[in-house]
């Protein structure tokens, strides 16, 4: 508790004896709340037409959304330091579920990815490892010197590794890289040497070839199907070639709200889903996906805003971390769709259909809003 | 446990997490710049490509298939039509699991090892997804029904209805009519790539074939939406196929009937000609077979046996056999003697049951064994005396007989609107020196004299000839089609006459052929009982083996194969002559006794069928009667 330091108060814009606003009290951000009620509701109206005109998937996105802003209003609510208290609990819990998962989980489309909770329903717990797996590897990091040292960099890179090899022998590969990735972002973002980087790199070439011998049939057939979707026209390739041609017949300006052939016609596969994007591009063309990217990257600054400002280690990481796996989100999406990254199976976060990943982007975001509402009662 | 050291390092670790917190955003930066040039790519500069593509994707250019043009006889009876024929057929895409799916169907209704193996053979050929690839074609009324009751737990199964060619007299007019099959490769080759783009059949054989032009008709096009699963969404533009035209045949359905009925159980072939026009009224091959099991695949032992039985079913005898023409050429044989004076209807000779040449060992025989005595030509023609006619074409010589029976329609194609026909022959020394490479000899044209040796004609020369005679001399060209889409065939007559020095001549040889029927010692005296019109005709009979010097014909020693050919030709009434038959029955035996009665049956039918027409025409304005 530090309370006292003279410094800290200076540079608080709300003074701890001045009015507090609306936004503050509820522990909301305006601008990040902001950006994100934009973004659902372009995804709405994208989804709208990518589901053939289902008010039904309609309603039922709205209520997930729904779930999503209320759990992120309760988390905005906890302060970071109970977040800070929690994590190696919540670290070792969702280990122990992955663990339980590989043992005893529910099989679906040949991976077990569910755990059956009696009287609850299904539940993914690798979709929480998204966040607990950088708020580990930032709290490990926080009680460190940094820039991190060689051996902090190795311990933390196996925190990170524990899930991800788990999560991995479900299959899901895609699931495992993003959350490797959000932990090497919060590594990154504590100052890991670029010596380090430029090492990982060079390592990636033999890394890449044996993870290759590692992968299951389909896996490897969506990777050739990457490199060559000619090749199979009506088969593997069909998705991406399909998702190709529905954004570029769209054109610059697209061929309107509805007006989408790919789409409409069934052609795009997945067109409500992983490849929304495609249904966006065909329907408003490039300007429309210029104009998405351009609410994405809004959302991303402000992110990054709350992370620069945030009062002590542990949230600056979490914070940074939470925003830049964000980004991987829509990058891993719209990179599979246009055809650039092999089809992973990763949702465009906020604007695809689907539950699960609807509840962990929101309570993510909602940790943020702590992080932001929280400082002036923060202490390093 | 924050070491001392940790408090001094706070404000570095901001700066670093600042420093790289800009570098992070930098990085988004540089992402999506990535996503936006990647964009542009596809948007702007590929554009076209993917424009193209889209629409090749939603937007398919259909061939309609023109509804086949339909055959009926001179009455309006329809001897060839369409009717719907329903196919199972399974989209793939649609359904759960191919193998699991067969073996559903195969315990509703049948399937055999060779109809899924073409199945999968047609699936691995199609070039969309989405498409139904048919399993089983032409189904019954069961099968349907019981595909349909259960189709709710056959996800992806289809009954498919199409038009398919359906011929309801069957065997009755198998070599007349002809039959539509699937396209093959070769024709494939030769046919309009676009006019047969949605066809599926072409006519084979017979009227089929030789007016598949003109019974097939114009495809028609629809540009059409489809999604995904190729289902239409709309129809952009159509353009509608030109039905192939009808066609009227001269063909009387009942005197055909008659003469199938007649020849049942034999083998053989009757042909009857309207001789004014040259119209084709009968044309009867027997065996015949059903063309119906053409249509959509013939399975192949069924084929099999069609191709080996030594009936030979598929063979087409009126057109395509070429038998020797016997004794039904002699009324030809004696107008070329007339018409170059070399006999004449006063002059005898006496005939002691054969003929021999000087410096000849060789006895030609009369099928009389006694011989016929002293008999002038009406006598010869009455009683087909050989031995007459032996004189005869030896005083005259090969080639002469051969100059004089061309215009009558032997030795070359008579023209007729049929695929197939083959040019009989009648040989002279020209022939003999270019096909054999062997000088003529003079017995040889001895039994060219009774329609034997070298000399071969088809039912169909025979007929006609027997119509030539009929009109006295007046050139027709025979024809089945006598009209096409309501249009009548103009082409049908060729302007010609036999011109002989005495035109009496043609009533002379009517006359003795009337006396073949009608008179007591006429070869086909048999078939004049209750006659209410005259016939003139000629009998026939063919050896199809040879008898050696020493031996006589005896047809209880012979085996089936091996005995004679009956034949006859002849025409009624024998004024104004409405029909002229020419009557083939392989190994019938006697002209007279077996292929004359069939003439008669068939005549008697058409004047029926005559009959029943002016009645009709009389009492109702129009003749709407159909069977």
């Amino acid at each position: 508790m530090n309370n006292d330091f003279p410094y800290k108060l200076d540079s608080l814009r709300t003074p701890v004896t001045g009015r507090v606003s609306l936004t503050q009290a509820i522990h909301v951000d305006g601008p990040l709340l902001g950006g994100l009620l934009v973004l659902v509701s372009v995804g709405l109206f994208v989804l709208y037409s990518g589901s053939s005109q289902s008010m039904d998937t309609i309603i039922r996105q709205v209520s997930r959304l729904a779930i999503g802003f209320s759990v992120m209003l309760v988390m905005a609510q906890i302060p970071p330091r109970t977040y800070k208290r929690w994590t190696p609990w919540l670290y070792l819990v969702g280990t122990g579920l992955l663990i339980a998962v590989l043992v005893a989980g529910a099989e679906a489309k040949g991976a077990q990815r569910w755990l059956a909770l009696p009287g609850i329903g299904r539940f993914q717990p690798s979709e929480v490892m998204k966040l607990i797996v950088p708020m580990m590897v930032s709290w490990y990091l926080a009680e460190r010197a940094l820039p991190p040292g060689w051996r902090p960099v190795l311990l933390a890179t196996l925190l990170m590794l524990v899930p991800t090899v788990l999560i991995a022998k479900q299959p899901d590969l895609g699931t495992s890289l993003l959350i490797a990735s959000a932990g090497f972002i919060a590594l990154f973002l504590s100052g890991l040497s670029w010596r380090f980087i430029g090492g990982l790199v060079v390592a990636a070439v033999p890394a890449a070839g044996s993870l290759w011998m590692v992968m299951r049939e389909y896996q490897r057939q969506r990777v050739l199907t990457f490199l060559n979707p000619e090749m199979d026209r009506w088969g593997a390739g069909w998705n991406i070639t399909q998702s190709k041609t529905a954004i570029g017949s769209g054109g610059l300006e697209g061929k309107g709200w509805l007006h989408g052939t790919q789409a409409h016609l069934d052609f795009l596969p997945e067109s409500h889903t992983d490849f929304i994007i495609a249904v966006l591009a065909e329907e408003f063309g490039l300007l429309g996906v210029c104009a998405l990217l351009l609410i994405y990257f809004a959302i991303i600054a402000r992110g990054m805003y709350i992370a620069m400002n945030a009062q002590d280690t542990y949230s600056r990481l979490v914070a940074g971390a939470i925003t830049l796996t964000f980004f991987v989100y829509v990058f891993v999406n719209i990179g599979m769709v246009s055809g650039i990254l092999p089809v992973v199976g990763v949702p465009l976060p906020l604007v695809s259909y689907g539950g699960t990943s609807v509840v962990t982007l929101m309570a993510g975001f909602g940790i943020l809003m702590s992080i932001q509402t929280h400082r002036k009662l923060v202490a390093t | 446990m924050p070491k001392p050291i940790t408090l001094k390092d706070h404000y570095r670790e901001t700066r670093v997490f600042a420093r790289r917190s800009v570098v992070g955003l930098g990085f988004v930066f540089l992402l999506m710049l990535v996503l936006v040039a990647r964009m542009f790519y596809l948007q702007v500069m590929q554009y076209e490509k993917y424009r193209t593509m889209a629409d090749e994707n939603r937007i398919t250019v259909e061939p309609i298939a023109p509804t086949r043009g339909l055959i009926m006889d001179r009455n309006g009876t329809l001897v060839a039509d369409n009717r719907p024929s329903y196919a199972v057929s399974i989209i793939k895409e649609q359904c759960p699991d191919v193998d699991d799916t067969i073996r559903n169907i195969g315990e509703l209704i049948t399937l055999d090892e060779a109809q899924i193996d073409r199945f999968h053979k047609r699936l691995e050929q199609r070039q969309r997804p989405h498409t139904p690839v048919a399993l089983k074609f032409k189904l019954t009324e069961e099968e349907i029904a019981i595909i349909a009751v259960n189709q709710h737990r056959l996800p992806g199964v289809t009954l498919d209805a199409s038009l398919v060619r359906h011929y309801p007299w069957s065997e009755t007019l198998s070599h007349a009519v002809g039959y539509v099959g699937r396209i093959n490769e070769r024709e494939l080759k030769t046919l309009d790539a676009t006019d047969y783009s949605a066809t599926e059949h072409v006519g084979k054989t017979g009227i089929e074939a030789f007016y598949e032009d003109q019974l097939h008709g114009d495809v028609g096009f629809q540009t059409i939406e489809t999604d995904a699963r190729g289902r239409i969404t709309r129809v952009l533009e159509r353009t509608d196929p030109a039905p192939g035209q009808d066609l009227m045949l001269y063909l009387d359905l009942p005197t055909q009937i008659a003469a199938a009925k007649a020849l049942d159980g034999r083998r053989g072939a009757v042909v009857a000609i309207e001789p004014e026009t040259g119209g084709v009224l009968a044309f009867v091959s027997i065996p015949g077979f059903d063309p119906n099991l053409f249509v959509t695949g013939i399975d192949y032992k069924t084929y099999k046996d069609l191709q080996e039985s030594r009936a030979q079913p598929l063979f087409n005898r009126a057109i395509q056999g070429q038998y020797p023409p016997g004794s039904t050429i002699k009324q030809i044989v004696a107008l070329a003697g007339l018409y170059y004076g070399v006999t004449d209807w006063n002059r005898s000779i006496y005939d002691p049951g054969f003929y021999k040449l000087e410096n000849d060992n060789h006895f030609y025989r009369d099928w009389k064994k006694w011989g016929h005595g002293v008999v002038n030509m009406h006598q010869a023609i009455v009683e087909s005396c050989d031995t007459y006619f032996y004189d005869l074409a030896f005083k005259m010589g090969v080639d002469r007989i051969h100059d004089f029976m061309l215009p009558f329609g032997f030795g070359k194609r008579t023209g007729i609107d049929m695929p197939s026909e083959r040019p009989g022959l009648i040989p002279s020394r020209n022939w003999k020196r270019g096909a054999l490479n062997q000088p003529w000899y003079p017995g040889e044209t001895l039994i060219v004299g009774i329609g034997q040796g070298y000399m071969l004609a088809t039912p169909l020369q025979l007929a006609l000839s027997a119509a030539i005679l009929a009109n006295r001399g007046k050139l027709v060209k025979p024809h089945m089609v006598r009209n096409i889409g309501g249009t009548p065939v103009t082409d049908a007559q060729p302007p010609g006459q036999i011109e002989l020095k005495d035109p009496n001549n043609w009533e002379l040889t009517i006359a003795a052929m009337r006396a073949v029927v009608h008179s007591a010692t006429g070869t086909a005296r048999g078939i004049k009982e209750g006659l209410t019109y005259d016939i003139a005709g000629k009998t026939g009979t063919a050896q199809v083996v040879g008898i050696k010097q020493d031996e006589s014909y005896d047809a209880s020693k012979l085996s089936d194969w091996h005995k004679d050919h009956a034949l006859f030709v002849g025409f009624a009434p024998v004024d104004k002559p409405k029909i002229a038959v020419a009557v083939l029955v392989e190994n019938g035996g006697g002209g007279g006794s077996t292929a004359a009665p069939v003439a008669r049956i068939v005549m008697d039918a058409y004047f029926n069928s005559l009959a029943q027409d002016a009645i009709s025409d009389n009492q109702r304005e129009p003749a709407t009667s159909e069977q």
